[in-house]
């Protein structure tokens, strides 16, 4: 097989699994489906391992030319892949953490109606996932860009019959939208004073080009970012996309969809480099969503929520990573937290299944001695995203730190901050989950039960990742070589070095055994709070502290959103509609006509007044005329 | 020889179908608008790309006049007759069987396309303006016989409306006429010349006159306020023949008969047209978003799709010509399949108030899913034939002046909020009293409605064959303006 046909496969098998399983709808029996849909993400990753093998043995990138796609005057741009050292390892992360989210649905999903929808979805996703980092040129990206916003759509709002989901799919569109207007805009202006919207044409002339129309167009590019990772200000949809069945929240709100932002700013990298100004918006944008994020965290009790704020935070610290001009670092976090954060969603959906749809951490407690294999993955994910040596969350974690302290300490602090509180929000969710007495009601400890083997074997695989994913970018002062770095170097050559001298080993040392340090007295807090006190969040409704309740209510941001936002766009539609429109303009075209009318009342005698009469004379005119006409000749 | 043809056959099917028991009507008219489109497909497989004027047919007429009989088509009036010779098919088809006096009413849609067609290939000024008119006598008999309730009135206001413009448009074709050297001619050509020949001032008033009726049309903000009204009241096919043609008839008037003809003035006053245009995208679709009835929501959609399509256009620039034409298609093909779905459930549900509707995806999914994709042409989804006009026409507008494509962009965000706020009330939640016992889409439904769907898609994924046709014509019709900086150089 050519390596075209390969790479064409790739996105091409989960859109046939999409088509089919969509078109046949509810005839196909649910194995069939759900085999269709497991095996083409299956055959993806196994492609796409071989792209990586190549790419590992140094061979050049793949570009492949599928046809042209659009073409005006001098713009044009086909439908064409590239498949390089950064794009490979998203289709690694994608397929793989893909199929075992896909593996994992069968259970979860076994006896939903919509069994066969959602895996329709789930292949859609994939393949527009897909074509999102495959893309050659950035309206293919936006393609897949859009795609996925669509898929996200779609399985929020999976359960159609309630419409609290249906909102918040439709705000999570929307939101999205907002972010796309300014990403389309950057790319047109890239098309502007590049001529072309490809990768391979943009980056080499990124230096031709002026500092402000640079800037310019990187901070577009970062607003379609901020919509699609969540960060700040266009993050508030994120926490309501919890609305979705688990595996979603799993593949599509942690481990890959919301990590786009993160890819494309990274492709981007020759650009951000070339402009200061947007790269430092990068950094304090994802700077305060990290810490901004995990102080909401704090206090939610939905054990989904609590995810989903880490998330956004995670996503800020990436951005953290990408400002300071650490591309490969932001890039082998993303590829971590994917582990990890979707076996904690996994582990969340497995808590879930078993006391048959409860969500409040505040009604769990003392589950670990009932499902003790998702007790184990999920403590596994906990400690990998809390940064405990040597699971994965720590060496990605704290390459970006270093980075973060090259830069400026100030940096350092806020986003070493924002990792405490994780690890202390994340040990409270462990613990009120699994430790301490059971909150839950009899009825529902008495049918508690581990989940089945299509559910924990994806927990147990991803349990693995989490512990072995750090491995591939163990920094040198630990023994490793950076292969994550080295492997991802030909994509940021481009990038100019740092200009600040790169730590001396003993910081390193110093700064990484007060990072642990700091954590593990994080987790005793959480420790001594949640299980020695036995401490519980009180139930709703109670009265809290101010502080508390600010960041139990999120800042209160949605409404702060509802107030200046959707209702004054909503009262401006009314005065349009109401005000403008009928009492303005059509009126005055009414009272034109009326004023005509009355006028020509002199004229009026000569006519009879109707209208069919008028129209038949027209018609009997214009046949008397056409006649007329052939007689001349 | 083949336009002609491709003009006389609906007006001759038109004829025989009024000779028709009413129970042949519709499928005389169907079996015709078939073969006209098959026709018309021949025809787009015989059309030389790197031509401009194919297929033409020039016959003296009223020559004491300097009238003649010219008709002929390029690649922009070819696409504009392949969407009339798809969606009249599908028109017919979507007719329910119990019309009243389905003869008529059939014999007035095929004489329509005839018209529409006449419009979109007439060479000469004299023979565009009387289609022009003649067009619009069947859809107003459409609208007030097969109307809804208040058709009366509102049918007489739509017609006096779009009269007066055309009247406008008579004015300056003949004042364009007695400019013609020697023996005085309405040849398109020497239209052309006369109207570039004129001084500024008086360009400008050629301008507004013409702008006028076809901004009517289209139509543009403030001339818009005919248009809720009548596509609310006309009857769902009076509906699909207004939004999905006959406003084409607006914006193709722009590009063949106001662009070339008052070039200076256009470039002079084109900035006009993009700020009412684009005031008409952000208006339109705020009052989309607050509207109760489904029918007048799409309607208001419309004015602001076309806000769009005519702000890129007067950008003068390849890109916005380009997505002007992919666009009308696309919105031609969108429209339609919107229109019909509102038929449908409102036959249905006797109903088209949102706040009554309702779940309809738990009783009707695959209504629910081919409203989906329709949706998603609409709001512009890539992969759909939305995307590709919208980001041709916005990439045009931010190349013009960024803050003004930035303006024109935020369709993209408004666009969803009233469609999804719209699929979500019709189609998700709940089924209630009025929804619970509706029925999945009948088989001739399907008939309708998958080529729709097909062609959103596949127009989406490959729009190359349709920009290709009318890629050597835009350039052309743009080549005026480098002509023109150069003489001025």
């Amino acid at each position: 097989m050519s390596f075209s046909v390969i790479i064409s496969l790739i996105p091409i098998l989960p859109l046939l699994g999409f088509t089919i399983i969509a078109l046949s709808g509810r005839k196909l029996p649910h194995g069939l489906a759900s085999t269709l849909a497991c095996g083409s993400v299956l055959v993806s990753f196994i492609l796409s391992v071989v792209l990586f093998v190549k790419l590992l043995g140094g061979a050049p990138a793949f570009e492949v030319t599928l046809f042209p796609w659009i073409s005006a005057g001098s713009f044009n741009v086909n439908f064409a892949f590239l498949v390089d050292p950064l794009s490979s390892l998203m289709l690694l992360v994608i397929t793989g953490v893909g199929f075992l989210i896909h593996v994992y649905s069968i259970g979860y999903m076994h006896d939903d109606a919509g069994f066969n929808r959602f895996f329709s979805y789930l292949n859609l996703f994939v393949f527009f996932m897909l074509l999102l980092v495959m893309g050659s040129n950035y309206l293919l990206m936006f393609v897949g860009w859009e795609g996925v916003g669509l898929c996200s759509y779609l399985l929020i709002g999976f359960w159609f019959k309630n419409q609290d989901y249906n909102k918040a799919a439709n705000k999570a569109f929307i939101m999205n939208r907002i972010g796309d207007l300014g990403l389309i805009i950057g790319v047109v202006l890239i098309f502007m004073n590049f001529g072309s919207i490809n990768y391979a044409d943009v980056f080499p002339k990124a230096g031709t080009v002026g500092a402000s129309a640079i800037t310019l167009i990187t901070i577009l590019l970062f607003v379609g970012a901020m919509g699609k990772s969540a960060q700040i200000p266009l993050y508030t949809w994120l926490p309501d996309a919890m609305a979705g069945p688990t595996p979603v929240s799993a593949l599509i709100h942690a481990a890959t969809m919301v990590t786009a932002g993160v890819y494309m700013v990274a492709r981007n990298n020759a650009l951000y480099s070339l402009s200061p100004m947007a790269m430092e918006l990068v950094l304090v944008v994802g700077l305060i969503t990290a810490l901004f994020a995990a102080t909401i965290a704090l206090a939610q009790n939905d054990i989904k929520k609590v995810l989903a704020y880490s998330t956004v935070s995670q996503l800020g610290l990436m951005f953290v990573a990408l400002g300071v001009g650490a591309y490969s670092s932001g890039i082998f976090h993303m590829a971590t937290h994917a582990f990890f954060k979707a076996l904690l969603f996994l582990g969340a959906g497995s808590v879930i299944h078993a006391l048959h749809g409860e969500q409040d951490i505040r009604k769990m407690g003392g589950l670990k001695k009932y499902i003790s294999v998702t007790y184990i993955t999920f403590l596994i994910g906990v400690l990998a995203i809390s940064g405990i040596p040597p699971f994965a969350g720590f060496f990605s974690k704290d390459e970006i730190l270093a980075h973060a302290f090259e830069k400026s300490p100030v940096v350092w602090g806020v986003a070493v901050l924002a990792s405490l509180l994780t690890s202390f929000y994340m040990f409270r969710l462990l613990f009120l989950v699994f430790f301490g007495k059971e909150r839950a009601s009899e009825e529902k400890i008495k049918h508690i039960h581990e989940s089945p083997s299509s559910i924990t074997i994806p927990l147990m695989s991803l349990a693995v990742l989490s512990v072995v994913g750090g491995f591939m970018g163990i920094p040198e002062i630990l023994g490793g070589n950076n292969w994550v770095g080295r492997f991802l170097s030909p994509v940021f050559a481009a990038a100019p070095e740092s200009e600040v001298a790169p730590l001396s080993h003993g910081t390193e040392y110093a700064l990484m055994g007060a990072i642990v340090l700091l954590t593990l007295v994080m987790i005793a807090l959480a420790y001594s709070r949640y299980v020695s006190k036995n401490h519980v969040p009180v139930p709703e409704g109670e009265p809290l502290a101010a502080a508390h309740k600010t960041i139990y209510n999120k800042y209160y941001v949605d409404e702060i959103y509802d107030a200046i936002v959707v209702k004054p766009l909503f009262w401006l539609s009314k005065l349009f509609d109401i005000v403008i429109e009928k009492s303005g303009i059509d009126k005055a075209v009414n009272l034109l006509g009326d004023a005509v009318n009355d006028w020509s009342g002199i004229f009026r005698r000569l006519q009879n007044g109707s209208l069919g009469y008028y129209l038949f004379v027209m018609v009997i005119g214009v046949i008397v005329m056409i006649a007329f006409s052939y007689t001349l000749k | 020889m083949l336009t002609a043809l491709l003009l006389f056959f609906p007006l001759l099917v038109s004829v025989v179908v009024l000779a028709m028991k009413p129970a042949q009507a519709r499928s005389i008219a169907f079996a015709g608008a078939v073969l006209e489109l098959v026709l018309s497909v021949y025809v787009a497989l015989q059309f030389d790309k790197s031509q401009l004027d194919q297929f033409g047919l020039n016959k003296e007429w009223i020559s004491t006049l300097g009238i003649s009989f010219s008709i002929g088509m390029d690649g922009i009036s070819l696409l504009l007759v392949l969407l009339t010779t798809v969606l009249i098919p599908l028109i017919v088809l979507s007719a329910f069987k119990d019309t009243e006096r389905p003869a008529s009413f059939y014999s007035l849609i095929m004489l329509m396309q005839s018209a529409l067609i006449g419009v979109f290939t007439a060479k000469d000024g004299f023979l565009f303006y009387l289609f022009w008119e003649i067009a619009l006598i069947p859809v107003y008999f459409i609208c007030l016989v097969w109307g809804g309730e208040n058709k009366g009135k509102i049918t007489l206001k739509f017609f006096i409306y779009t009269l007066t413009g055309s009247l406008f448009m008579l004015v300056a074709l003949i004042y364009l006429y007695f400019k013609t050297p020697g023996h005085h001619t309405f040849a398109i050509q020497s239209l052309y010349d006369a109207g570039r020949a004129l001084e500024a001032s008086q360009q400008t008033y050629v301008f507004f006159a013409l702008f006028f009726a076809f901004a009517i049309k289209m139509p543009i903000f403030p001339l818009h306020t005919w248009q809720p009204d009548t596509y609310t009241v006309a009857p769902v096919q009076g509906t699909m023949l207004l939004s999905g043609i006959m406003l084409k008839m607006g914006i193709y008037g722009v590009i063949r008969w106001l662009i070339p003809v008052v070039p200076q003035a256009v470039q002079h006053w084109g900035y006009l047209a993009i700020i009412l245009s684009v005031v008409g995208i952000i208006y339109a679709s705020c009052i989309a978003i607050v509207q109760k009835d489904f029918k007048r929501l799409i309607a208001y959609s419309s004015i602001a799709h076309v806000g769009l399509i005519s702000g890129g256009l007067f950008t003068l620039s390849i890109v916005g010509l380009q997505g002007a034409m992919v666009q009308m298609l696309s919105h031609g093909i969108v429209v339609f399949g919107l229109f019909y779905i509102i038929e449908i459930v409102e036959a249905r549900t006797k109903t088209r108030e949102l706040a009554q509707l309702g779940g309809i995806r738990n009783v009707a999914p695959i209504l629910a899913s081919v409203f989906l994709v329709i949706m998603l042409g609409s709001v512009a989804l890539p992969l759909t034939s939305g995307f590709i006009g919208e980001f041709l026409l916005i990439s045009s507008l931010v190349q013009y002046k960024l803050w003004i494509g930035a303006v024109a962009g935020l369709t993209i965000i408004l666009g969803a909020v009233y469609m999804l706020r719209t699929f979500q009330k019709s189609m998700l939640g709940e089924t209630n009293g009025v929804t619970a016992l509706l029925t999945d889409l009948s088989g001739q439904e399907k008939l309708v409605l998958f080529p729709v769907v097909v062609l959103v898609i596949l127009i989406g994924v490959y729009p190359t064959p349709l920009l290709s046709i009318s890629e050597v014509a835009a350039s052309n019709l743009l080549s005026l303006f480098s002509d023109l900086s150069a003489s001025v150089k």
